[in-house]
């Protein structure tokens, strides 16, 4: 080759910058349409039609959001500290983007996998805090600082129960990085959600509350602090914002799934069930077939639209689908590539499911009061994930020391931790009994005496 | 007020770190204060240390219009103070005047204001329950209260063409007939509304964020809420059996059978229940009324000009937000001399610092969501 270029140097060099570059190009057109998404589900759980105008079934709506986003004026206070509020945003969106370097999409797909990924990943993503912390304070404004500092407080203490809640994924792995962890779960052959279900549910709380989502929404509660430490900004700043909130709810999905989840494994990868002779396995032909059913249903669709455009953009939609199921049925004939096209495909379905569950929640939940949201992180959660911890320790040790049947272990382990969870729940029902100040040490307010 | 209590609001000692106080003001311009009020917050910390509330934004002088209107004229001006219950302030008014006059509506026209007032009840109280929970951050309630406060919007609008200031009783009874097909509209809404109200119920009465987001939140006590003069739910959560249609039934509220549910500890809680269980209450007399409507006149005959004999009147209703009084002075004119109104959330509101002392400014917002203001009430 020329240049003295190797192939496998274009493996190691050139493959990670094309990764990164389609990350960072689809990336905000996913998370453009994980919005529409969500106010689709949002509107079907609230008995409406949500976004319908533009395109067929609102399926430019995004695109319509992010022009507007882009052309609005941007603003910067008189007060605000100029630096700081261009430079937040910025932080805050380069630090979720970043987190994507480690984040194995499939066997393949993946940046870098780097032997301390997980660590790095949470590195990362916890120094997106400093753009939220920044932009309220340079701001100026009472909203926007409260609406940092709760931020701040809220993912300093749910850091903590997510983090122990991880590490029992780590010790069943025993492996940091990405792409060993759902290698160690292929080997045996058993996702870790079955293994250890308290570390999902308690990784599932604080991921939510990490990204600040209902029903812990709470440095943006729309109702009390306006949009908390968005409120001041506007365009694009407050789309860099936005991109950054949604990136990272991916991050956190991604985090789930490849840890507990099984990462790109197919559901049922033990399962090798063939029909008709076909040399295919049958839930491989899986990925193809749920296209080509989106695509007969976008062709129902398009078929009933009224207007000439938005039937073109509804077979827009049919060929994009079509392609991509003619690109997973055609993956099957090629065992190289397979494996690659098929585990990003898992991969994005487990997100997506995940996020569905974080629109779910949302949908339902009343948000938190911050004191309920500490007392749940700080005496619920870290003192779950704390025994949890070392109950699926003590489980490893009993089969692999003792030969317990890993499954017997892993079911004594979590039942203790449930009769614990139960003991927490009760002990925080009890009522604290707390003096309140008697009423002369307060501040009398008569009209007009609040300056 | 050296008490103790079983409230985790309580548990942050923010005067122990010795904060700076920050005011902070909230609206007259923000997402959670149901129009144009401005609450004035001393806050340590998170805590609230002391609270104003400062209303006028939307004075239009109401009573000073009255005036310069015909008895009749000012009819449809009460459907602008309380305009998520308009249907109620028009009854008020209507029925004060006719005891200036000394006429009485006919039994017909009883019957039907109160089919159509207990459905402004429902409906005002879907517009609180849903913005309540919007502001405790539960985005579904609302959209389900509104889908049922369409069907009521859409009975009154089928009885006399508008949806929310509707004018619909006129001084001596009404002005249409009920439209065909209004008893079986009426029923068949109230049939499915028993179970509108559980779905309410699955998302919210039992949720262990909203108890905790609401029980134990802006204790009124029943001492207070008397000294207040408050009155309506917020009275009846704080445990005080008063119910105007009780005490002094009007229209044709003797007629019927219902309970007055009360609350125990004054919380948001108990205003919460107080108030789902009065939608249940009013569906059961909108059932018991609409199976027997008397025919007849629906129109007294009081004559096209009124000239009440001079004297003075009040009359009092139950209201959806509480007691709605009317105190009209006549001087024997065509014109009123002086009309005053007592509107609930006015005087429901200066509760609100009684309340939202000593707890946190998460709090406010769901004191102001469970008082159940109306800002064109409150400033009129």
């Amino acid at each position: 080759m020329p240049f003295g270029i190797e192939f496998d140097d274009i493996r190691q060099y050139i493959a990670p910058v094309i990764y990164a570059l389609v990350i960072v190009a689809v990336l905000p057109l996913m998370a453009g349409y994980i919005v529409l998404l969500e106010r689709k589900v949002m509107a079907h759980m609230q008995a409406r039609m949500g976004p319908m105008r533009v395109g067929p079934h609102g399926l430019l709506q995004p695109i319509a959001d992010a022009v507007k986003l882009l052309l609005k004026e941007d603003i910067t206070p008189k007060n605000a500290d100029a630096l700081m509020f261009w430079l937040a945003p910025l932080l805050s969106v380069t630090m979720a983007l970043l987190a994507y370097a480690a984040l194995p999409f499939g066997p393949a797909f993946q940046i870098a996998d780097l032997d301390v990924g997980l660590l790095f990943i949470l590195a990362i993503s916890s120094l997106g805090i400093y753009g939220i912390v920044l932009g309220g304070w340079a701001s100026n404004s009472h909203y926007s600082l409260l609406g940092a500092l709760r931020s701040a407080a809220q993912l300093v203490s749910y850091e903590t129960a997510a983090g122990l809640a991880l590490v029992s994924g780590l010790l069943l792995g025993g492996t940091l990085s990405m792409k060993g962890l759902v290698e160690a779960q292929d080997s045996q052959g058993v996702w870790f959600i079955f293994v250890a279900p308290f570390s999902f549910f308690i990784y599932l709380i604080a991921s939510i509350a990490e990204t600040n989502r209902a029903p812990f929404d709470l440095p943006e509660a729309e109702s009390e602090l306006v949009a908390g430490y968005m409120t001041e900004y506007s365009g694009f700043r407050w789309s860099l914002y936005f991109l950054a909130e949604y990136a990272n709810m991916i991050v956190v999905s991604g985090i789930a799934v490849t840890l507990f989840l099984g990462g790109w494994m197919r559901p049922l990868s033990g399962v090798h069930a063939h029909i008709f002779g076909l040399p295919y396995e049958l839930l491989d032909l899986l990925p193809a077939l749920i296209f080509f059913g989106l695509a007969a249903w976008c062709t129902k669709l398009a078929l009933r639209q009224g207007e000439q455009i938005q039937k073109m953009v509804m077979f827009l939609f049919v060929g994009l689908f079509v392609v991509l199921g003619a690109a997973m049925a055609w993956s099957l004939t090629s065992t190289s590539l397979m494996p690659g096209i098929h585990g990003a495909f898992w991969f994005i379905v487990k997100v997506l499911v995940y996020l569905y569950g974080f629109l779910w929640f949302r949908f339902t939940f009343p948000r938190y009061r911050f004191d309920q949201l500490m007392k749940l992180g700080w005496q619920f959660l870290i003192p779950l994930a704390l025994v949890n911890l070392v109950m699926i320790g003590i489980g490893i040790v009993l089969a692999q020391q003792f030969l317990w049947p890993l499954s017997l272990a892993m079911i004594a382990a979590n039942v203790v931790t449930l009769i614990v969870a139960f003991w927490l729940v009760r002990q925080g029902d009890k009522p604290s009994i707390v003096v309140l100040p008697a009423e002369d040490e307060l501040p009398a307010a008569g009209p007009g005496e609040i300056r | 007020m050296d008490q103790t209590r079983n409230n985790s609001t309580a548990e942050i000692e923010t005067t122990v770190l010795g904060a700076d106080e920050i005011i902070l003001n909230m609206g007259p311009q923000h997402p959670s204060t149901h129009g144009v009020l401005r609450v004035k917050l001393k806050l340590d910390g998170e805590r609230v240390a002391a609270s104003e509330c400062i209303i006028g934004y939307l004075h239009r002088g109401v009573e000073k219009i009255a005036e310069h209107r015909s008895y009749q004229q000012f009819a449809p001006y009460v459907d602008r103070m309380d305009y998520v219950a308009a249907v109620s302030n028009g009854l008020g008014y209507c029925e004060a005047v006719e005891k200036l006059l000394g006429a009485e509506a006919p039994p017909r026209a009883r019957v039907v204001r109160t089919i159509l007032t207990e459905l402004q009840r429902i409906a005002s109280h879907l517009v609180w329950l849903g913005t309540h929970a919007l502001d405790i951050g539960a985005l579904t309630p609302l959209f389900y209260c509104f889908r049922e406060r369409e069907e009521i919007l859409k009975i009154f609008e089928k009885y006399c063409g508008a949806r929310l200031t509707t004018h619909a009783f006129r001084i001596g009874g009404l002005q249409y007939e009920t439209y065909d097909g209004f008893e079986e509209e009426v029923k068949r809404f109230c049939e499915d509304f028993s179970k509108r109200i559980e779905e309410y119920e699955t998302l919210l009465t039992e949720n262990r964020i909203w108890l905790g987001r609401t029980k134990g939140v802006g204790i009124l006590n029943a001492a207070d809420a008397i000294a207040l003069g408050v009155s309506g739910p917020v009275l009846r959560a704080s445990g005080v059996k008063w119910d105007i249609r009780k005490a002094a039934p009007y229209a044709a509220y003797d007629q019927y059978k219902f309970e007055i549910p009360v609350g125990k500890n004054g919380d948001t809680y108990d205003r919460y229940i107080v108030r789902m269980e009065e939608m249940r209450q009013s569906r059961l007399i909108c059932l018991q009324a609409i199976e027997n409507i008397p025919t007849g006149a629906i129109m007294a005959r009081i004559g096209k000009v009124l000239k009440p004999p001079p004297g003075e009147v009040y009359h009092a209703i139950e209201a959806p937000k509480g007691e709605l009084g009317y105190y009209i002075v006549s001087d024997g004119t065509t014109q009123p001399y002086r009309v005053r109104v007592r509107p609930p959330s006015f005087i429901n509101l200066q509760a609100f610092d009684k309340m939202a002392r000593g707890s946190l400014v998460a709090d406010v917002v769901a004191i102001i969501g469970t008082i159940d203001i109306v800002l064109g009430e409150v400033d009129r």
